[in-house]
């Protein structure tokens, strides 16, 4: 994937003048991280945040980050794991699964909301975004939250646009929390189960006080994820391994739990999506995804499952958004009420009256 | 009093009568109250500085109910301020004399505990603590717990995002709210977000949650449930000097251990509280009350890395808690410090919010300040995120005092901003802190706020007076006048 582009402005007043300049034109916009998507899903120029890059601070002591749109993620997650932290919402890299060949960033993952495993105990990414800096689609430059780990004032648009895919606005800085990395970890794994046997094991676990950080089910093993100070692991491994003894647990110092984060398992092979559920539905929900013809795998304890395979997972499970189209048609995101379809047209307009910002991408 | 609220619409006052009416063809008799010995229990809330009775006060039992108020109001063009419990300590239930309160305490229903799905449904007029009071026999609880959790409402939690003392781990309103009921101001009844873990669209919810009423009226709301842990230990630490007690919750919060809480206490909280509680805290310049969870192993371990980052720093105390009696006694005194402020006199609690590097030096700061202003300051609050609650005393029957204690309360939140922090951390804007936003925010930054009110709220009939400076949203509030 080629990520150079003509429009690639260096600061946020050259970002500025670009998006007031395009909204006069009502001309519309791709906004391009770090190029992880092979599918193209927007008509309009490419507009490259690759060089509104860089760490602007990262204070280990007040657990907050702040960076540019434009940074690599390794970079992130290397100089935080420098200092005995991490984003505790386990961003993942999606490249293998969309194809693209580029370096995810800290923007992209902000603007898709994009989470991994641990999102089950530690939220997720908009839940560790303290606040913003963003130009919208008049170009004007406005910031939201701040840099502290509480703040109510006023309303709480980094919510907003944590997962709005670039379609209100452009993001020129974000904060996020840190936090310590726990120095421990262990796998549990359970061998040759179904997603019914998965879901006892899930519900078992994470109605315990150990802290899972981890509960997925792929290829017919269910991972349970424990992390902690030294000490804590093992009470806590052994608790649950006795709690789920019947399921003949193992232990697995080395998980692939990284794998798991990028959906490795579907990378390629067809239409991909993503199903947020009730964790009881999901072993039924799966049952009826495999009678389309195709496979499945859960996370987040049964909240969420991938499905790989023809036809239209929404006619069993509503809230459903093809990840991968790879030929598939009809509207990527879940449809919505009418009402909330307006109240988001309505967001829509005011922060990009022209429609110039990744128009179409979420359908709307 | 030196916060405005716009002057009341003759007009609307002018159709009382007709605007009951209405109110009462479609609601139960006793639902709708405009008796004014009765509408004057609701003329403010815990910022009782400022008070109006409202026109009139309904108070409804289902959703139905509060979208036929919604609507009636939306066609008559009647402003209406949403009510929990009244706790709110920014004014954020204050009414206009021109205004309907929506009291949301008989929406009491706990609708379902799904204990497999981990979340529970409930009514949003519930308290706070009773939603973790129905959770106990399942071996869950609810993690946001602020402290006037007895009394305040989901509701109210929803509308200022509120956190309390465990939101250093758990988090707070938003991070703990999986979806919700609201009622929009046409009286259209909308579903955000539901038990699973992400929104269809747009996060509508995120900025739903901590918009103080100016959005939409919350009735019903799925909150994410958690185990309960083994069990919870507090330590106590008292030090010489503040500055050292800040420099511990940095090495702390570094360490990598997590504390639920690391709460903070100065000297004249500790005076007051020792006089009013006999808590048998340390006499020191500031004490720390750090508490861990986990199996008795777990806590031993997770104390004896605090207990190293302490003596480091020289304590004059590290008190553990050998049993419950003890633990409870090392909270007993934190828990009863605003009781014990109130009996040194009237206060203001601020809760701006600072990184926690500049915890010393802010603290340093609003000492002199307070030398400056003449006014007495105690300061108890979260350290371990930096969300402070200076407590300025003053003498409500002295004339004058409440205004130089607004003004010291103002240079607080200045400077809280001015070192990188916010205006207020959990307690919310109301009327309180509302013409400090432009300290905080530009022109612009607000402007988009005002402009996602506009899409919520057209005609600007929820809570119109509060969060945004009167002058900054008068343009809004005059397109909902015409």
């Amino acid at each position: 994937m080629n990520v150079a582009s003509d429009l690639a402005p260096m600061t946020e007043a050259e970002l500025s003048e670009i998006l007031s300049d395009h909204h006069a034109r009502r001309a519309p916009l791709r906004i391009m991280g770090g190029g992880t998507r092979a599918e193209n899903r927007v008509a309009g120029e490419a507009l490259s945040l690759s060089r509104l890059s860089g760490v602007v601070t990262y204070s280990p002591g007040e657990m907050t980050l702040i960076a540019r749109p434009g940074t690599p993620l390794p970079e992130i997650e290397e100089m935080l794991a420098a200092e005995g932290q991490a984003l505790a919402f386990e961003p993942p890299d999606m490249g293998a699964v969309l194809g693209g060949n580029g370096t995810p960033t800290l923007g992209g993952t902000v603007a898709a909301n994009a989470s991994g495993p641990r999102r089950l105990l530690a939220g997720a990414c908009r839940d560790h975004l303290l606040g913003v800096r963003f130009v919208d689609g008049r170009g004007r430059v406005m910031k939201n939250g701040g840099r502290v780990m509480k703040n109510v004032t006023g309303l709480d648009l980094s919510k907003l646009l944590a997962g709005s895919y670039g379609t209100l606005a452009v993001l020129t800085e974000v904060v996020l929390k840190t936090l310590p990395l726990l120095p421990a970890r262990t796998t549990l794994s359970f061998l040759g189960v179904t997603e019914d046997i998965a879901l006892r094991i899930f519900t078992t676990a994470l109605s315990t006080p150990f802290e899972v950080s981890g509960a997925a089910h792929v290829g017919g093993t269910v991972y349970l994820r424990i992390e902690g100070l030294e000490g804590q692991l093992a009470y806590r491994r052994d608790r649950l391994l006795a709690l789920l003894a019947d399921h003949r647990p193992e232990v697995l110092d080395d998980a692939p739990w990284q794998a798991i984060r990028d959906v490795a398992h579907f990378a390629g092979g067809g239409p991909l999506w993503r199903i947020l559920c009730k964790p009881s539905d999901a072993p039924g929900l799966c049952d009826g995804l495999r009678a389309m013809g195709g496979d499945c795998s859960l996370d987040w304890g049964g909240g969420l499952i991938w499905y790989r395979g023809p036809g239209n997972p929404r006619a069993l499970a509503p809230h459903a958004t093809l990840v991968r189209r790879e030929g598939a048609e009809g509207p990527a995101f879940p449809p919505l009420p009418p009402a909330v379809a307006r109240l988001q047209d309505g967001l829509r307009r005011s922060f990009d009256p022209a429609g110039i910002l990744n128009p179409g991408l979420m359908d709307a | 009093m030196s916060i405005a609220m716009p002057t009341p619409d003759p007009r609307i006052i002018a159709r009382g009568p007709q605007i009951v009416a209405a109110l009462r063809a479609v609601l139960p008799p006793d639902a709708v109250i405009d008796d004014p010995q009765e509408t004057r229990a609701y003329e403010c809330d815990a910022l009782t500085a400022y008070r109006c009775p409202p026109l009139a006060v309904v108070l409804p039992r289902t959703t139905a109910e509060v979208a036929a108020t919604m609507k009636i109001c939306g066609q008559m063009g009647v402003p209406v301020v949403p009510r929990g419990a009244g706790t709110s300590l920014a004014g954020g239930a204050l009414p206009t004399a021109d205004c309907v309160i929506l009291g949301t305490m008989r929406l009491r229903d706990v609708l379902q505990i799904d204990t497999d799905n981990r979340f529970i449904r409930v009514q949003t007029g519930v308290t706070n603590l009773s939603v973790s009071a129905e959770l106990e026999p399942y071996g869950f609880f609810y993690a946001p717990d602020p402290s006037s959790q007895l009394a305040c409402t989901i509701a109210g939690n929803i509308a200022m995002n509120s956190g309390g003392a465990h939101c250093l781990k758990y988090g707070v309103t938003t991070n703990n709210l999986l979806g919700a009921t609201v009622v929009l101001t046409t009286g259209e009844v909308v579903e955000l977000g539901g038990p699973e873990l992400g929104p269809a669209g747009l996060d509508l919810l995120g900025v739903l949650c901590g918009s103080e009423g100016q959005l939409g009226v919350v009735t019903e709301a799925t909150l994410r449930i958690l185990p309960r842990p083994e069990g919870a230990r507090p330590v106590l630490i008292g030090f010489g000097s503040p500055e050292v007690a800040g420099e511990c919750v940095a090495n702390i919060i570094r360490s990598g251990v997590l504390p639920v809480a690391i709460e903070y206490m100065d000297e004249p909280c500790l005076r007051a509280v020792e006089a009013f509680a006999k808590a048998g805290y340390p006499d020191c310049p500031a004490v720390l009350i750090v508490e861990v969870e986990g199996s008795r192993a777990e806590i031993d371990d997770q104390i004896a890395r605090i207990r190293a980052i302490a003596d480091a720093l020289n304590p004059v105390e590290f008190r553990e808690s050998r049993n419950a009696d003890e633990a409870l006694a090392i909270w007993k005194g934190r828990k009863s410090a605003f009781g014990a402020m109130g009996r040194l006199g009237d206060y203001i609690c601020l809760d701006g919010t600072v990184p926690v590097g500049q915890l010393p030096y802010t603290l340093r700061r609003i000492g002199e300040l307070s030398r400056q202003h003449g006014l007495e300051v105690a300061n108890v609050f979260h350290a371990g995120d930096g969300n402070m609650h200076p407590l300025i005393l003053f003498n409500a029957n002295k004339p004058g005092d409440l205004a130089r204690a607004e003004a010291f309360g103002a240079d607080i939140l200045r400077l809280c901003v001015e070192v990188g922090g916010c205006l207020t951390g959990e307690h919310g804007v109301g009327v309180e802190k509302r013409d400090l936003m432009s300290d905080q925010y530009a022109p612009e930054d607000l402007a988009i706020q005002m402009q996602v009110k506009d899409v919520f709220d057209p005609q600007w009939l929820l809570n119109p007076a509060k969060v945004f400076p009167l002058d900054a949203s008068a343009a809004h509030r005059g397109m909902a006048a015409e």
